[in-house]
């Protein structure tokens, strides 16, 4: 077994890393936050917007995370179990989303459903509003957050092969029974961890949202636009609290995730 | 290690098999037309809409270089740096046991819950002129790397954290006990087992520190041709009127990101071998 | 057949959940008989709008006036509205923002030939420098000392910053100084620039973090600042630009006379003074002066039309040309690269 001293470097080497890039400055958004006392914080995390933004922020997230689970184990499942032409092509298109700034993310939606876009003339015809409204904002949030379940079942599902699986045929089972009992809960840490990632970044999402949102005042404003709005009126502890109220979403949802797993397999 | 040394017996494929190949197969492909190459048609459209020669002037702009070469190279030296950090976190996450490891693997994942511009904000708080650490290295482009890191940092550690979990232990224990060391143990056992795992995290790394906008607008010097990023040219271009450029510079951008990201999935393809024989 | 029935379920469950919350509805719920206007504006007056707007409902003609209120960078702003944001009013912050929408049709072009030329607030392009000016910096040329760092956000990701531009530019015009020589000046300005944020409140963020020696600012936003807390010392140049902030009713908009009503509140000494209150310089002259203390006269005060200048039209084609402007030369020669 790994020796003790290289155990304890290996350690401090991360530790170190984390420090630096990531618990520094989180510290500083804690220390920022309530530096002068509750007060600040509480007042931007009260106001009838910034609860709106919170709900507005939780309601995409419930959207697309169940939508980009799905597509992400389909996906997987597709690419490491099936035989098909082009499958190398399909594996990079998957990642391609996150290449994108959110600036392009926002043009191009623009030329999809503006008043001069692609489907901007149809879709006023119809009354049917999808930019500046919540359809545009979850299709924005939907694609900056496609790929991570898909990238997290597939090196999975390769690792653990599919003799189980294939046990599992020839003893009777359909592909639906064998998915629910023996793959799903195969992959079920890559799932969780691709379901706390894919949250987190819905949680997070600022500049493609906020390109299509319109940021029309009370209606749609997400929490992270609230944040440059609180920043913009040199309110920093207030823009600090509300990032703190979403990292902390993040969390409980990690933690979630984690204690409500499926029950572990008999190893 | 999931090979065995059986002769696997023939599959029977069912009818069902093929169907549900189909199925979710076109599912796929339906969710990926539009969601993903719905919008980049636009923008291929968008950047030719005036002309060829628009196009290539856009492309080739000493400005447009430039932003493409620092954020490549950039973007490189983060996909690495994820790959042998993300790795040693995902191991000490999965395999070392200490106070407030559950601490430590639950803020992995807030770069992303964090607005960029908390990111870009708090960095340059820690690491610009008024840092308490003494470390000024804001608007160089160390920066640029810097806050590349932050937001790329669960990748590598979350898609290798799963495949570490699977992994066996008995391999890596049998390997000591025929007498391997531990780094010929590591690299013949337990590193090609997480490659693939590595791979995505590192494609996934790649893609996001190209495209990441808003942490870096705060902390790098944004001076054309010296330290912007392709990003910020792009939204120069946008802000200036001329979207097709933008749309231009974008299309080059991604290209040259599928064209790696194919790649990485070579590699994989590649480093894998040995499990389909 | 079971896994067809999942998807489909699951397929419609996101379909409705989808259309449910299409219709979601505002913080504030309308009285249905109100009128709703639908104001657009750039990000800094958000304060300012956010005291005008309730002090207009309290007045005769606001009475049964509900709000819609969007803030932005002003490009983006515009950018939206071609796009089909729904608006009554725009309010950017410089007129090559609305006179794109006036190429889109969205706007009349004789919206210049309202009162006050179309503005609703003017500011002034002023220099904030550390506590105790410690390089004593007065005046444009002070700038193109060696060893002074100038913060200015790039004018080609701001639209604010070409004020900055124009401002240091004509200044030196105003100065006696030929064309040649105030384009030289301006390169030799743009070598001193460290750091070109893309946007005013980014730059603000840089120099406040203790990057460089002087930041290029508008009045309005320095004046808010200090308003809100920050410690920020400014000095107005003698030469400066007089910025003008446009403000326009939309082609479209489904009540244009309350719309116009509110631009003509908006021109009312009272709101005036809130919009002075906010830091921004009054178009109506009477309250300008009311509050000279605040706002200074500069002697060297000019705007986008004077001295040859030829407002925004010839200026912007001249100057911002993202290819042949001369800024876009002066970025290329900074940036070292030839031609």
């Amino acid at each position: 077994m790994r020796s003790r001293v290289q155990r304890l470097g290996l350690r401090s080497v991360v530790l170190a890393y984390l420090a630096v890039i990531l618990v520094g400055p989180l510290g500083i958004v804690f220390y920022r936050t309530f530096e002068d006392g509750f007060g600040p914080a509480w007042d931007a995390l009260t106001t009838p917007e910034t609860i709106h933004a919170f709900k507005l922020t939780l309601i995409i997230t419930a959207i697309a995370v169940p939508v980009n689970t799905v597509f992400g184990i389909v996906c997987g499942l597709a690419i490491v179990r099936r035989k098909f032409p082009g499958k190398g092509v399909l594996n990079a298109f998957i990642d391609l989303p996150l290449a994108l700034s959110p600036v392009v993310v926002g043009l191009a939606l623009f030329l999809l459903y503006g008043a001069e876009g692609w489907f901007g003339g149809w879709l006023d015809d119809h009354g049917i509003q999808v930019l500046f409204a919540l359809p545009s904002m979850v299709i924005a949030t939907i694609f900056v957050s496609l790929p991570f379940v898909a990238r997290e079942v597939i090196p999975t599902l390769r690792e653990i092969g599919d003799e189980q699986e294939q046990a599992a045929r020839t003893l009777g089972a359909s592909g639906w029974q064998t998915f629910w009992s023996i793959t799903l809960p195969s992959i079920r840490w890559a799932v969780i961890y691709g379901v706390i990632l894919t949250t987190a970044r819905c949680l997070g999402e600022y500049g493609a949202v906020a390109v299509v949102s319109g940021r029309l005042q009370g209606q749609t404003e997400t929490a992270t636009l609230r944040v440059q709005e609180r920043w913009e009126s040199f309110d920093l502890a207030g823009a600090y609290a509300i990032s703190i109220a979403l990292a902390t979403v993040a969390i409980l949802v990690l933690v979630a995730m984690t204690v409500i797993r499926p029950r572990e397999e008999a190893h | 290690m999931s090979s065995t040394a059986v002769v696997e017996p023939r599959r029977v494929r069912a009818s069902g098999d093929r169907a549900a190949t189909a199925l979710s197969l076109g599912f796929v492909t339906l969710f990926l037309m539009v969601m993903v190459a719905l919008p980049i048609a636009a923008l291929v459209w968008e950047a030719k809409s005036d002309g060829a020669q628009s196009f290539w002037d856009a492309v080739t702009s000493p400005q447009a270089l430039a932003a493409l070469k620092l954020t490549l190279g950039a973007a490189a030296i983060v996909a690495l740096l994820n790959a042998v950090l993300g790795t040693m976190t995902a191991w000490v996450l999965v395999r070392d046991d200490f106070r407030g490891k559950a601490a430590v693997n639950a803020i992995i994942d807030l770069p992303f819950a964090l607005p960029t511009i908390v990111a870009g904000l708090t960095l340059l708080a820690l690491y610009g002129p008024a840092s308490p650490v003494g470390i000024n290295v804001a608007y160089t482009r160390t920066a640029i790397v810097l806050a590349m890191m932050f937001v790329t940092l669960p990748f590598v550690v979350r898609t290798v954290q799963p495949v570490l979990r699977e992994l066996d232990t008995e391999l890596e224990e049998a390997a000591h006990s025929l007498g391997a060391s531990q780094t010929t143990t590591f690299r013949r056992v337990v590193f090609p087992n997480l490659l693939p795992g590595i791979l995505s995290g590192v494609a996934l790394a790649f893609a996001k520190a190209v495209g990441e906008f808003g942490a870096l607008v705060i902390i790098t010097g944004n001076i054309p041709y010296k330290s912007e990023v392709s990003s910020v040219y792009i939204f120069g271009r946008i802000e200036s009127g001329d979207s097709a450029a933008a749309a231009a510079a974008a299309v080059v951008l991604l290209a040259i990101s599928f064209a790696t990201l194919l790649s990485i999935g070579v590699l994989r393809h590649f480093a894998t071998r040995h499990d389909r024989a | 057949m079971r896994k067809f029935v999942y998807l489909g379920a699951a397929l419609l469950a996101l379909a409705v959940a989808l259309a449910a919350t299409a219709g979601i509805g505002s913080a504030a719920p309308a009285n249905s008989a109100d009128t709703k206007l639908s104001l657009v504006a750039y990000s800094t007056p958000r304060a300012a709008y956010g005291q005008l707007i309730p002090a207009f409902q309290k007045t005769a003609d606001g009475k049964d006036v509900s709000f819609t209120q969007s803030y932005g960078a002003s490009g983006d702003q515009a950018r939206a509205v071609k796009a089909g944001l729904d608006a009554d009013i725009v309010a950017l912050s410089l007129g090559p923002d609305v006179d794109e929408l006036v190429k889109a049709g969205l706007v009349d072009a004789k919206w210049k030939k309202q009162s006050y030329k179309g503005m609703v607030t003017d500011s002034l392009v002023v220099f904030v420098v550390r506590d105790g000016n410690p390089k004593k910096i007065k005046g444009w040329n002070d700038l193109l000392r060696p060893g002074v760092e100038v913060i200015t956000p790039n004018p080609f990701t701001s639209g604010g910053a070409r004020w900055n531009v124009m401002a240091a530019y004509g200044a030196w015009r105003k100065q006696g100084k030929t064309d040649k020589q105030a384009q030289t000046n301006l390169l030799k300005l743009f070598k001193n620039v460290t750091v070109q944020d893309t946007s005013a409140r980014n730059a603000l963020n840089t120099f406040a973090s203790g990057k460089g020696d002087v930041f290029l600012a508008y009045e309005n936003e320095a004046l808010f600042a200090q308003s809100q807390g920050q410690d920020l010392p400014f000095v107005i140049p003698k030469q400066t630009i007089l910025i003008e902030n446009p403000i326009a009713v939309m082609k479209n908009s489904g009540d244009k006379e309350k719309a116009n009503q509110f631009l003509r509140y908006l021109r009312t000494p009272a709101a005036q003074q809130i919009f002075a209150d906010n830091g921004y310089r009054p178009v109506v002259k009477s309250v300008l002066e009311k509050n000279r203390k605040k706002f200074p006269v500069r002697p060297g005060e000019f705007t986008i039309d004077q001295l040859g200048l030829g407002g925004w039209d010839k200026v912007q084609k001249r100057f911002f040309d993202p290819d042949a402007g001369i800024m876009a030369r002066i970025e290329r020669q900074v940036g070292g690269v030839t031609g």
